[in-house]
């Protein structure tokens, strides 16, 4: 059985790698201070630590997408704004 | 009769375990019930006309299997040439070419085989999954619920290449395995969320007494808290093998000749042999027999099934 | 319920988790390799970086089909959702009627998704179906083979007929959970029809409504067989919904970069959805 037909390349692995660490470490925080640190934020409903994760990162592909459709091919920018955007997620919602 | 009698009354107490919060209401009416009686009375139950709209609806809904019913047993003359509202010379040739030619009928063996097999791995393995959902907190368990949920959401289209890479690289094209666990995708989350709400509904006093009593975990399970939920074990059956009975685009994908289900022959067959009208009615009218007689079964919990346990 | 903190109920949730991770996770990583990469077969595979997600968020015939799939989830949720309610609203509580009701209006969900497209194709044709033949006879023009909105009738009834019941059921399974002591009180106050719906009966099927409206969305966001029985997405392009295209474009064509890269696109979208579903059912529920 081979793997070749999965086709990975360097910057998918590095992709999927970064986030399974994420969910890993966030794993380690919510083992370490279990509750997920329940709060009503910005939307109006109670979120947790994994909540806000879930959001950031469904929130940063759409932002990439957007990104790509409406401005250009290089993608530095968009992950940094993905960084702002992940940063006010944590800090708002 | 003594299963019925055994069914009224688990109704009974599980609409008792659920009537804490309705229990006020229910007193102060009940006081009142004779004058309620009279007011009832007086303004009429409901108008007398309340079967038009289901009867209309039923109609609406077996008109178009009906005519596929008419036309199963027409012979391709009297379809194609005159136009009747029921058959002039029924005909049993178009049932009989499906029960005689092992190329359509294994086609039903194949999809009942990968159905049934789906459906033992889905409730099997939601079982424990569920008990675990309804009784414990545990590390990621809202979003491992949600993320279960999600593959329920999926569109079969996203998965279907892949997976002809996936099954191939394992060997398990044109297996009924193949098929079942491919299924599992969507079924599985089902099962999961559809038991979770029936298990919700069996208050945890009684594990924990059944702990006290020197019950063992797997005993408990299998001897007391099965039975309790076993209307929900049948209506988590029922929705994975409906779910794995309509399936067709990642049932095609997978399978070559072996295991093709009878959903693809039904597309291939005709169209190769020239639009055989009656024998494509015969075989539709075989693939809702299945379902037909499983909804029978569990018609008494469909409603609160298709609720997924949650009302 | 409160429930207990035991984090070993992990074990118990394994063999859920691997089977799906087998048949979720692996599919989806192999999506996104082909997403950035051109193939032409025998596994050989090119780095093409982000340029199927350009040439899928620039082109047309994705956004149609968006906005097709978009104007059919809200046309057939519009009809069924109200239909549905109303149906189950004069369906009988308790009687023989009961079974038979149920029986009847739960066939059409368990017919396999191409019969039910077969008979709807059979059902319409003007030469040999019943509804063509009875429209005809009454001077109507339709074929839905060459008339894009007759194409769209169809394809809409067809999807009324098919999934309908499936909000009765759920929502009388809502109507039947309440206490006739409601409405005895409500008769008491002299409530008319209209206020025991809106103030009893309503509030009390939030929540299976919701779960209606989350699941015909959802399967009519992904769409494919039925439509695709009975008009292959045509006339022309009328009927691609966002499943017919795809399949089309990473079989038919076999573009499997750009079927990739659309996959992740419709995924992402259906995943944002169905967590705003999710969110607003479960904070809807803990509300009560």
């Amino acid at each position: 059985m081979s793997l070749s037909w999965m086709a990975w390349t360097w910057p998918t692995a590095i992709f999927f790698i970064v986030i399974f660490m994420l969910l890993a470490s966030m794993a380690v925080w919510e083992y370490a201070r279990p509750g997920g640190h329940p709060r009503v934020g910005i939307l109006r409903f109670e979120t947790t630590r994994g909540d806000r994760l879930f959001v950031s990162l469904l929130g940063s592909a759409f932002i990439t997408l957007a990104w790509l459709g409406l401005i250009g091919s290089s993608l530095w920018w968009a992950l940094a704004l993905s960084v702002v955007y992940a940063v006010g997620v944590f800090r708002y919602v | 009769m003594a299963s019925t009698r055994q069914g009224a009354a688990n109704e009974r107490d599980r609409t008792l375990m659920r009537g804490e919060t309705d229990t006020t209401t229910v007193g102060s009416a009940s006081a009142k019930s004779a004058e309620v009686a009279r007011v009832m009375r007086r303004r009429g139950e409901q108008s007398r006309f309340w079967w038009l709209v289901p009867t209309l609806y039923i109609v609406f809904l077996l008109l178009p299997i009906y005519w596929l019913v008419n036309m199963s047993f027409k012979t391709n003359q009297e379809i194609l040439g005159t136009f009747s509202l029921w058959p002039q010379n029924p005909t049993l040739r178009n049932y009989a070419v499906i029960f005689t030619d092992p190329s359509w009928y294994k086609g039903y063996i194949n999809s009942i085989i990968y159905v049934v097999m789906n459906t033992v791995i889905s409730v099997a393995a939601a079982l424990p999954a569920a008990y675990a959902f309804s009784r414990y907190r545990f590390l990621g368990d809202k979003h491992l619920f949600f993320w279960l949920l999600t593959n329920r959401m999926a569109p079969p289209a996203v998965f279907a290449l892949p997976f002809f890479q996936l099954y191939s690289a394992f060997g398990l094209i044109d297996t009924h395995i193949a098929v079942a666990l491919a299924h599992c995708l969507f079924n599985v989350p089902l099962a999961v969320w559809i038991l979770e709400g029936f298990m919700s509904g069996v208050p945890k006093e009684i594990d924990e007494t059944a702990y006290i009593d020197g019950y063992s975990f797997p005993r408990f399970f299998v001897k007391i808290f099965m039975p309790l939920i076993a209307s929900g074990i049948g209506v988590a059956a029922f929705f994975c093998f409906m779910f794995s009975w309509v399936e067709l685009l990642i049932a095609r994908t997978l399978t070559t000749t072996d295991a093709k289900p009878i959903a693809a022959i039904m597309t291939r067959t005709v169209s190769a042999s020239g639009l055989d009208w009656g024998v494509l009615a015969a075989a539709g009218v075989l693939t809702i027999i299945p379902g037909a007689l499983v909804i029978y079964f569990v018609r008494n919990y469909i409603a609160k099934g298709f609720a997924l346990g949650r009302v | 319920m409160t429930k207990t903190w035991n984090n070993r109920a992990w074990f118990m949730v394994l063999p859920v988790l691997l089977l799906v991770a087998f048949s979720a996770v692996i599919p989806l990583m192999t999506v996104v390799n082909y997403s950035v990469q051109d193939t032409f077969g025998n596994n050989v595979f090119f780095w093409a970086g982000t340029e199927w997600y350009q040439d899928v968020l620039s082109s047309d015939r994705f956004w149609n089909a968006m906005g097709r799939n978009l104007a059919f989830s809200a046309i057939i949720l519009a009809i069924e959702i109200p239909l549905g309610i109303f149906i189950a609203l004069n369906m009988p509580r308790k009687g023989w009627g009961v079974p038979i009701c149920l029986v009847l209006m739960a066939l059409p969900l368990l017919i396999p998704w191409n019969v039910v497209g077969t008979i709807w194709q059979v059902f319409g044709r003007i030469d040999i179906g019943l509804l063509g033949r009875t429209l005809a006879a009454m001077g109507i023009d339709y074929n839905y083979v060459n008339d894009p909105f007759d194409a769209w009738v169809t394809v809409i009834v067809m999807d009324v007929w098919h999934w309908t019941s499936l909000v009765v059921l759920l929502s009388y399974a809502g109507l039947v959970s309440i206490p006739d002591a409601y409405y005895q009180a409500a008769r008491i106050d002299g409530a008319s029809r209209w206020a025991i719906f809106r103030y009893i009966q309503l509030p009390k099927m939030n929540r299976v409504l919701l779960i209606a409206v989350l699941l015909r969305f959802m399967d009519s966001f992904m769409i494919y067989t039925e439509p695709f029985v009975v008009t292959g997405g045509g006339p022309g392009n009328t009927t691609t919904f966002l499943s017919i295209d795809l399949v089309k474009l990473a079989i038919g064509e076999f573009n499997l970069g750009e079927a990739a890269a659309m996959s992740i696109i419709y995924f992402l979208i259906i995943l944002l959805l169905s967590w705003v579903f999710y969110t607003v059912m479960t904070n809807a529920g803990s509300e009560k």
